[in-house]
Parts: C-alpha cells; structure tokens; sequence
C-alpha cells in the first residue's frame, strides 16, 4: 500500500465517521418530535419507548441508506411505522368496525348545547373537555385511522409525506384522516353529553 | 344561532387548517371565512380544538429513555 493510498483512505474514513456523527446527531435532535408519534401509534408508554429504541438501533445501522438533505423525521418515522406494524400485527390485533359518524361539527353542537344560554366563545366551549377524555378518544380510534391523524395533527406532516411514511396512497390518507377526525370528535361529544347527564 | 348552510364547508375547513389547498382554493375559502359568521366559527373553533388536542396528548420524551438513545449512537455497527 503507498503512502499516498493510505493517506486517501485515512481522509475517506475521516470523512465518513464526520458523516455518521452529523446523522446521529440529527436524528437525536428529532428523538423528542418522533417520540410525540411514537407514544399515540404505540399501545402504551413502553411500548413507545421500546419502540424508539429499536427505531434508532435500526436508523443507527442504516445510516448510509439515509440521503442527507432529506427529510430525516419522515425517514424515521418510516422505520418507525414499519416497526410498529410489525409489534402490530403480533399484539393488537383489533377488528376495525365502522361505527356510524355524525359529523364533523357535531362536537360544536354539542359543546354549545352543554352551554346552554351562557353564550360561551369557543376558547370556554372547548375547555369543557378534559385532557383524559382526549387521550382516551384518541386511544380508541382504529390504528390505521389513528396512524393517520397522529403522522399529520401531531407529527406535522403533509398528506404526502404521510402517504410515503405509511407506503399507502394520498387518497387514502385523506379519507382516513377525515374518518379519524370525524370518530375522534363524535366520541369527545359523546363524552359531554355523559358527563352532564 | 343554529342556521346550517354550511355543512358542506367541512372538507374545505379541513383542507385549509392541514395547508393543503392550492393558492387560488385558499383565496376562496379566507374570502368565504371572511363573509360566513357560521364557517368563521367553526374554523376558530376547529383551530382551537387541535391546538388544545395537541397540548393535551403531547408528553415529553422521558430523559432516561433520550440517554439510552444517545448510547446506542456510534456502537450499533461493529
Ligand atoms: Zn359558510
């Protein structure tokens, strides 16, 4: 081996090991944005953070399949998802019924009728609702609709991206989306409703 | 209090609160925003709801499981 290969090949290494800690230290930087995913696509709290876990040891050991520029929390969450399928299809396994939906603003309705005549303004309407009754709701939504609407309420993502991360079509996303949105404020109605019975 | 023209306005709203309309859909829908008490409520309310949802369901990362992520950096290959 010359010298001058040797040289190159230091350079080369120097270079690649400057590449994975700027990968890792990327993807580290986004573990706080995917963990708010994780935790509503995953069962439970450790379940979540199994979850990560495997995601990073994954993402850590694929770094090179990563195209830097790209978006680093789409392509992590890709992992993810596909991870969770994985747990998914072995846990959860859940018949995904249909209930009949009211519509979207049946949520509105109902909060305003709780109200009755006091004329509350949206911001008190909405502080009716409690922060478990949310969670709950939520937790109960069928996984592939609950997928949808964590990736693009939560996760931030466009239809887009989220029909790349899920490998399912836009369409699909939107009508997902929509579904989910709609089950998710028919069950926080149906909530109000209980609570003032 | 209770007219209900606007149903149909539902999908539009959606489409506009995720940004996903084109530029002259989301000159349509501000004007319609703009002109309809009904939609305008709903769009306020609906704003709300997802701002107060996200407060309500986001958790922060647990520290112990950030540093058990640090570690697996830069040892996972051998
Ligand atoms: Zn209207």
């Amino acid at each position: 081996m010359s010298e001058r290969a040797s040289e190159k090949d230091a350079r080369g290494l120097a270079q690649e090991a400057r590449s994975r800690v700027r990968f890792e230290e990327e993807a580290l930087e986004h573990a706080d944005q995917v963990y708010q995913v994780a935790r509503h696509i995953a069962g439970s709290r450790e379940d979540a953070e199994e979850l990560m876990q495997e995601t990073y040891v994954r993402a850590f050991r694929s770094w090179r399949s990563y195209e830097p520029g790209t978006n680093i929390r789409a392509w992590l969450m890709r992992i993810l998802t596909n991870l969770n399928i994985d747990r998914g299809r072995r846990k959860q396994r859940r018949p995904t019924e249909q209930p009949l939906e009211e519509g979207a603003y049946s949520l509105y309705d109902r909060l305003e009728q709780a109200a009755g005549q006091s004329g509350e303004d949206e911001e008190k309407l909405i502080e009716r609702l409690s922060q478990s009754t949310i969670v709950e709701a939520l937790a109960d939504l069928p996984h592939d609709f609950r997928d949808v609407l964590v990736l693009v309420d939560l996760g931030d993502f466009s239809y887009q991206e989220t029909a790349q991360i899920l490998a399912i079509p836009v369409g699909t996303v939107m009508s997902r989306l929509h579904r989910a949105r709609r089950l998710l404020r028919q069950s926080l109605a149906a909530s109000v409703s209980e609570r003032k019975a | 209090m209770s007219e209900t023209p606007c149903r149909g306005c539902e999908e539009l709203l959606e489409l506009y609160l995720d940004g996903e309309l084109a530029e002259e859909e989301v000159r349509e829908a501000e004007e319609h925003l703009d002109a309809c008490g009904f939609c305008h409520r709903h769009y306020r309310f609906e704003r709300l709801l997802r701002a107060y949802m996200r407060q309500a369901i986001s958790e922060p990362i647990p520290p112990e499981l950030s540093s058990k992520l640090a570690a697996l950096a830069s040892k996972t290959e051998q």
